[in-house]
């Protein structure tokens, strides 16, 4: 199975890693080299320096047999934008982008597009967390 | 009319300045960067205002949901343009949007998500300096994106195969008409009867993807 990962910052590099030792064939696109270095020297994925943007970046990453493309660069336009050219143009089945705001992730996850929104993710962590602290001394000081 | 522009660099500024000279319009310019912004509301006061186009309260607070006539996503950045077109048809309705293409490689993403009509400086001045001095045989002068046509200029050389033939006797490809020839500087509409000459500028109609066939007929020796 062939992972594309756009965009290899902290998420991007941690998230290829994963799916590299879970078995995944992987290669990740970064238009820094550095970000290459991320992926540690025992790297064997793949790795292309180019922006993701870019058609024949995209095609030398292998995008044309990838079985899932997961886009994440630091942009959220230009994730979605990626993601709708894997999705539409590549007609890949696998898509997952990263978007940080929590409007335009749910419009674009409304009209076919899957979206994972960090924030929205922070937002009910944080929240259920606050929730499950404040129950008990209200309830400590009831009795 | 309405006309709502997200950017305001040196084009989204000269635009909102203009439509405004005719008193006709109403104008909204919206300008991420705080520097540029406190320079631009010296000039348009409360038609300008700070965000990112991109954000869905920032479009609403400029009035996106009213809907503007136009949407003019003019920044410099060719993702931000495609979303701002995107969020303006698809979730708010707006009817015309224009979105700037800055690097034309780019083209290929506005098509594939169906924004039109774009506008590109690089294109437009490949398309003059073509126009000017036509390295090749066959220059783009319009596209018609809503139509699925192109307007295209030749020149035919001398020995052409269609040098010499009435435009009725062309075998022209399906999908294509000619329009006019240029000869010593006056043009005429080319109808069934005119007669091509070497050293001819002609102009043709035609959908995409057809240029190979009419060069065929026209041009190939």
């Amino acid at each position: 199975m062939k992972a594309l990962v756009i965009g290899c910052g902290r998420v991007g590099s941690n998230l290829a890693l994963q799916l590299d030792r879970e078995g995944w064939d992987v290669t990740a696109v970064d238009e820094k080299e550095e970000a290459l270095g991320r992926l540690g020297d025992n790297w064997a994925g793949g790795f292309v320096l180019g922006h993701g943007m870019d058609i024949e970046v995209l095609r030398r990453a292998g995008i044309e047999d990838a079985d899932a493309v997961v886009v994440a660069t630091d942009g959220d336009n230009t994730n979605i934008v990626i993601g709708q050219v894997a999705q539409e143009r590549f007609d890949n089945q696998c898509v997952v982008v990263r978007v940080l705001d929590p409007a335009r992730a749910q419009f674009y996850r409304e009209r076919g597009l899957r979206t994972i929104c960090p924030t929205s993710v922070a937002i009910d962590v944080l929240l259920e967390s606050v929730r499950a602290c404040e129950v008990r001394p209200a309830e400590a000081s009831k009795t | 009319m309405y006309i709502l522009i997200a950017g305001g660099g040196k084009v989204g500024a000269n635009l909102a300045r203009v439509l405004l000279g005719d008193r006709k319009h109403e104008v909204t310019l919206i300008e991420q960067r705080r520097d540029r912004f406190e320079r631009l509301e010296l000039e348009f006061e409360h038609q300008v205002i700070l965000g990112d186009a991109t954000e869905l309260y920032v479009l609403e607070r400029a009035g996106i949901a009213r809907p503007p006539d136009v949407v003019a996503a003019l920044t410099g950045d060719d993702e931000d343009n495609l979303i701002i077109c995107q969020l303006a048809k698809e979730k708010y309705g707006v009817q015309n949007v224009i979105a700037r293409v800055n690097d034309p490689r780019n083209q290929a993403h506005f098509d594939l998500l169906g924004i039109s009509p774009t506008v590109s400086a690089t294109r437009g001045l490949m398309a003059l300096i073509e126009h000017e001095v036509p390295e090749h045989d066959l220059v783009h002068l319009l596209e018609l994106r809503k139509e699925n046509l192109e307007i295209v200029e030749v020149q035919l050389p001398p020995g052409a195969p269609a040098a010499g033939k009435r435009v009725e006797k062309l075998d022209l490809p399906e999908g294509s008409r000619l329009i006019s020839i240029m000869r010593n500087g006056r043009s005429e509409i080319a109808v069934g009867s005119t007669e091509l000459q070497p050293g001819d500028q002609v102009l043709a109609i035609l959908q995409p993807g057809k240029e190979d066939e009419l060069r065929r007929v026209l041009l190939k020796t």
